[in-house]
């Protein structure tokens, strides 16, 4: 994904649920939002929010609530058969 | 179902060592998929693979046909091109007594940029392997091996 970043890997949010820290990326790299969101503006099918290491999904998903030094991670799903 | 296109990519390198610790993985792994991460530098378009990450196939069912890897160890892979200050630039898993090419699998799930490479495990032993890179149209183009200078 770096290449829609110019090239940085971390990017720090001040956004205090995972919705307003991924709004924030999204609005600092606009290539990035391509990539990462639908034409709905959700997050595509293929990849997974990690908050430390919990997948959103088993937590509040996109409400969670992150702290200042929470890290959250977008993985995308990676297989094959 | 087209799975394959022509398309051209500036190719790929795998180092000796790199090689090694894939084929090794694939015939530990036979007759189950293997799967891991490999890392590099892209130097004028070519990728030059010089560290391996093997990781666990997570898949429970037709470990086979069929691999999976963890977000954890996605991260894991993450931190590993940060922390070596290389690029993780793709995925190899192997083709247990099938050919090197991209299965429409291989296709439906596939993420632009990685390259996959693939290794044919025959009877047990490696018998090739290929590397694709989804092209601009969402097809699975080759990438050739380009030796060193
Ligand atoms: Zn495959």
């Amino acid at each position: 994904m770096r290449k829609f970043t110019e090239n940085n890997a971390s990017f720090d949010s001040t956004g205090n649920t995972v919705q307003a820290a991924l709004a924030d990326l999204v609005g600092t790299y606009d290539l990035l939002g391509k990539q990462l969101l639908n034409e709905e503006g959700k997050l595509r099918s293929f990849l997974k929010v990690y908050v430390g290491d919990e997948d959103i999904k088993a937590l509040d998903g996109v409400d969670t609530a992150l702290k200042e030094d929470t890290v959250l991670s977008i993985i995308p799903a990676i297989a094959g058969g | 179902m087209q799975i394959t296109s022509k398309a051209i990519f500036p190719g790929i390198n795998l180092s000796e060592k790199a090689k090694k610790i894939i084929f090794e993985d694939a015939q530990k792994t036979y007759p189950h998929e293997c799967c891991g991460f490999f890392f590099g530098k892209q130097i004028e378009g070519r990728r030059q693979i010089t560290e391996v990450l093997v990781v666990d196939n997570s898949v429970q069912e037709n470990r086979a046909r069929r691999f999976e890897i963890t977000a954890l160890d996605y991260m894991r892979a993450e931190r590993k091109a940060i922390e070596e200050d290389l690029d993780l630039l793709g995925v190899y898993h192997s083709h247990p007594d099938h050919p090197a090419i991209p299965s429409s699998h291989d296709l439906a799930v596939a993420l632009p940029f990685f390259s996959y490479v693939i290794v044919s495990v025959q009877k047990g032993e490696v018998n090739h392997w290929r590397s694709w890179q989804l092209d601009e149209g969402g097809l699975f183009a080759e990438e050739k091996e380009r030796h060193n200078k």
